[in-house]
């Protein structure tokens, strides 16, 4: 890790572990909240998505089945530890379904089998009113207390949320600098010639969406102790569109761009949109700018510019007056 | 033993058969030819041996064990590795890093998602092996994308011999390579040991029969003349439907 890099990460973990300090108003600390459970959203369709070149339209169908496992285990008396157990074997089985099923195909044809997964969540989620509670969802009366600490206070819930994002992160780093991670990474550009290599294609693809689908699961987890209420809106076409833009605007394929993509598409819908009523519309002119200026997402597109300012200031250092 | 035995090889695209009954018979440590105009079935045959093709009729045996209905991804573990005739290679990376996936194709490290791939010594150090057998471990850390391509000819050739493979398939290797370069890679192949069993597809008449020990002539799918070097040269069907008058 070279010397710039490792300090802007002590700065960022800095600000991050003292933000309840320095930001004012606890909407703002909840604000930061959702940035970091939609970071660990965001986190898992990248591995399939960035790393792995498989575009899912169904991942906030995974992302409500956890969140609803949770709701519905708690609401049905169990306690939180096993509520949050059965949520992530629900939710991994639910990935292993999805993934057997659209792994089938690749490129396009596994965007529209994930996109009909998906829709079929919803549409249970929706209409199977004696589990789910149809449009009026289930809501979670009292949050876990680990260690007898409540989190019932948006600081509170903030410092668990940093603390799995981190895991989360960190796993993700362990997870890309593999040889599992370069095998999946290998498998997104030469498919064929992996195969040739050796390698099970399939197996390693699938073996990357159960990752995606834990991480997913644990943010699905998150999403409904933070709002303690889910309805089916949670796993609507629009959400799993919203956390591909995620992954897309930071920067698919590298660590630290779907963080960086949740962080603006969170503080767009939520605090931009306090002051702008048409923020769908600042969103959207955001993106198309992204994808004009930057095609490989924010993160990526930055160190470009960096490395190419240095470039032309070393050169104007070099040349002769 | 053979090293390759193909029995009765037929493989058709609906009404188009594209192998028609190929017989082919590699022996141990030999160096096989095989040519033919385009269209003739070459790189059908070779996607037939390495599974990537599944054959309607006929059988696939590598060192005594028949692979016919062994998926693809399993012949590199029994010993068969392959190059290709359009360079298939990882462009992102740089070439230890395609090296290294050449060697963890076959290690069960590959399944591994914990460890640090960098840090793997042994495998840093095979792959530095194998690009110096093709000259290029010099320049093992430069990204793909900045090679020329000899230079990547040259990595795929250390990709399926890092895989120390028993029977090595060569899809055109000399294709679109300088007369430098495929001086190069011509001295680097007739550099591999014996034990290696080389089969190559090659178009380049001049750096080929040096190679070659036996040849196999096909035309439309089919193996029309088979023999030493000389043989096959001499025959006046090869000069008819390839060589020329």
């Amino acid at each position: 890790m070279s010397g710039t890099r490792a300090i802007a990460l002590a700065v960022a973990l800095v600000l991050l572990v003292t933000l309840p300090y320095w930001m004012s108003g606890v909407y703002y600390v909840n604000v930061a909240s959702q940035i970091l459970f939609y970071a660990i959203f965001a986190l898992g369709l990248n591995i399939i998505a960035g790393y792995g070149g498989l575009v899912s339209l169904g991942h906030a169908g995974l992302f409500g089945i956890a969140a609803y496992a949770t709701a519905y285990a708690l609401q049905a008396g169990i306690g939180h530890p096993l509520a949050i157990i059965i949520a992530l074997v629900v939710g991994l089985a639910s990935m292993a379904i999805f993934a057997a099923l659209s792994l089938r195909a690749t490129g396009i044809g596994f965007i529209m089998i994930t996109l009909a997964l998906g829709q079929i969540l919803w549409g249970l989620a929706y209409r199977w009113i004696s589990l789910t509670n149809g449009d009026n969802g289930i809501n979670i009366r009292v949050r876990p207390e680990p260690f007898g600490i409540s989190l019932g206070s948006a600081n509170a819930f903030y410092y668990l949320t940093l603390i799995v994002f981190l895991v989360a992160l960190a796993a993700a780093a362990i997870f890309v600098r593999s040889p599992l991670g370069a095998a999946l990474m290998g498998t997104r550009d030469q498919p064929r010639r992996m195969n040739a290599l050796g390698y099970h294609v399939w197996a390693i693809r699938f073996w990357a969406c159960m990752f995606s689908g834990l991480l997913t699961s644990i943010a699905g987890i998150m999403f409904v102790y933070y709002t303690q209420f889910i309805s089916p809106q949670t796993l609507a076409l629009t959400s799993s569109a919203e956390v591909l833009l995620m992954v897309i605007s930071g920067g698919a394929g590298t660590l630290f761009g779907p963080i960086v993509g949740a962080a603006l598409v969170v503080v767009v819908k939520n605090v931009v949109s306090a002051y702008i009523e048409r923020w769908n519309f600042l969103l959207g002119a955001i993106f198309v700018a992204i994808v004009i200026l930057m095609p490989e997402g924010l993160v990526p597109g930055s160190a470009r510019l960096m490395r190419l300012a240095r470039r032309r200031l070393g050169k104007s250092a070099g040349t002769p007056s | 033993m053979s090293a390759l035995l193909v029995s009765n090889l037929r493989k058709a695209f609906g009404g188009l058969r594209v192998t028609k009954d190929v017989n082919l018979n590699v022996a141990p440590g030999e160096r096989r030819l095989i040519i033919g105009p385009n269209g003739a079935g070459k790189t059908t045959l070779f996607n037939l041996i390495t599974g990537e093709l599944t054959p309607d009729a006929g059988t696939i045996v590598l060192l005594g064990n028949d692979i016919t209905r062994v998926p693809s991804r399993r012949r590199p573990h029994l010993g068969m590795a392959r190059t290709y005739q359009i360079i298939t290679l990882f462009p992102h990376d740089t070439i230890a890093h395609n090296v290294a996936l050449a060697l963890l194709g076959l290690s069960p490290l590959r399944w591994n998602p914990l460890i640090d791939m960098k840090r793997q010594g042994h495998i840093v150090e095979l792959a530095q092996e194998a690009l110096k057998r093709v000259g290029l471990d010099h320049i093992a850390d430069r990204p793909l994308a900045q090679t020329s391509y000899g230079e990547r000819r040259r990595v795929e050739i250390a990709m399926a011999l890092a895989q120390n493979p028993k029977v090595l398939l060569l899809d055109e290797p000399f294709a679109g390579l300088s007369i430098d370069e495929r001086r190069d890679v011509h001295q680097l192949l007739m550099a591999i040991p014996r034990d290696v069993t080389m089969v190559m597809i090659e178009h380049n008449m001049d750096v080929a029969l040096e190679f070659a020990e036996r040849i196999t002539l096909l035309h439309f799918g089919e193996v029309i003349v088979e023999g030493t070097r000389a043989e096959v040269v001499d025959d006046p069907r090869t000069r008819e439907v390839y060589l020329g008058h």
